[in-house]
């Protein structure tokens, strides 16, 4: 399989977000501004990364009816890794007491365990595919759901408290709506139909 | 791809080998950020006496100590300058609209409020969460009142508090947690 193919299609062939409506519960729950999307994103594709490397190189030697629990055990303790790594280095609250990233992803990182993006990976695709096409396919996807996260906080962010990346360029208040979860499923609605109109025009 | 045969023993082995590898591991990443994850704590407690008291040289981590009040138990942190109490910090919280809401606040010896900082919260972005100094000046109407004339609680509610908008829940969350330390504080004894 053609390496450079198989990273890009988690962008847009085969985002995870976008097009396979994978994780939508982190997506929705932690996109409320563009630093937390990222920061999720890119804690999924760590677990996602680690998760297809381990399980694309000892799935010869998992029976297949257990391949599912062993798969958890796997990915669950990389979760439990990056958050105890979060907790220890990302932990320091800014210079006017901003909350640490740590404690704004909060709950949203043990969930990872729990988002089908990774077992969904591990299942279809490292089971089957030899170390690296599955540590691309995992950085890809990785990546691909990071970028959809990216895209959802950032015009949530925009209309919603008037500023990006923590940077504010409309005085008060923006339309609350989009901060809250209803916003969340109105702002991810509109971005999958344009990018269905986009990845249309490119196939 | 042939798979290992799905008997028994093999998916006991199995099973068995992943759990012990991955609680290996797990074991190792835990000892190896055991301490940085206390520093970070403690750290950031350090930084929120710094914010809330008065300057001060000692401490206050070192000379906590608990005070119950109805029912909970509250963590006073003096903050001394030489032999003289230049405050207190008091650890408080209270269920807002997202979960709980704790508070480090900080008293002058006579009961007025010096500053507060919010230690955590899951408050809602862009509306509750203005509580934080660097979302919004809200938690700034709060410092320098004594809570003897400055009643604490929002206007709706008959007190002297203006709300954020469209977050009263969690404006009274907040205000409720200024309370209750302000009464274990008095009950301590202004101090």
């Amino acid at each position: 399989m053609n390496q450079l193919k198989n990273f890009t299609k988690g962008f847009i062939k085969e985002n995870p977000v976008f097009v396979l409506f994978l994780g939508l519960c982190p997506t929705l729950g932690t996109t409320n501004s563009a630093i937390n999307g990222i920061s999720m994103g890119l804690a999924t594709t760590f677990v996602l990364v680690m998760s297809n490397l381990v399980v694309s190189s000892v799935a010869r030697l998992i029976p297949d009816k257990v391949r599912i629990p062993a798969y958890i055990v796997i990915i669950a303790s990389f979760v439990t890794i990056v958050d105890l790594l979060m907790k220890a280095f990302l932990n320091n609250p800014g210079p006017h007491f901003e909350p640490s990233l740590y404690d704004q992803l909060g709950i949203f990182i043990p969930l990872i365990v729990v988002n089908c993006i990774v077992l969904g990976r591990a299942e279809a695709f490292a089971s089957k595919n030899n170390v690296i096409t599955s540590l691309v396919d995992g950085l890809g996807i990785g990546l691909g759901f990071t970028f959809a996260l990216f895209m959802l906080g950032s015009v949530r962010e925009i209309l919603g408290s008037g500023s990006i990346l923590n940077y504010k360029f409309i005085q008060g208040d923006g339309i609350l709506l989009f901060v809250s979860p209803p916003g969340a499923f109105f702002a991810l609605g509109f971005l999958i139909m344009l990018m269905n109109k986009l990845s249309k025009r490119i196939s | 791809m042939s798979n290992m045969k799905s008997s028994f023993r093999n998916m006991v082995l199995t099973l068995f080998m992943v759990t012990v590898l991955s609680s290996a591991l797990l074991g190792i990443v835990y000892e190896l950020t055991k301490e940085p994850i206390g520093n970070a704590l403690s750290n950031k407690r350090t930084l929120a006496f710094h914010i809330v008291l008065p300057e001060f040289n000692n401490e206050p981590i070192k000379e906590s100590y608990d005070v119950a009040a109805g029912r909970d138990i509250f963590k006073f942190y003096p903050g001394r300058k030489g032999d003289k109490i230049v405050g207190t910090a008091v650890e408080t919280t209270s269920i807002g609209y997202g979960g709980e809401i704790k508070l480090i606040v900080g008293f002058l010896p006579d009961g007025t409020i010096n500053k507060v900082a919010v230690l955590e919260n899951k408050e809602t972005a862009g509306l509750g969460d203005k509580i934080l100094k660097s979302k919004s000046d809200w938690s700034l109407q709060f410092e320098g009142r004594n809570p003897e004339n400055f009643k604490l609680s929002v206007t709706k509610d008959g007190g002297d508090v203006d709300a954020i908008t469209a977050s009263t829940i969690t404006s009274r969350a907040y205000c409720e947690a200024v309370q209750k330390a302000y009464s274990a504080l008095i009950k301590n004894g202004k101090k």
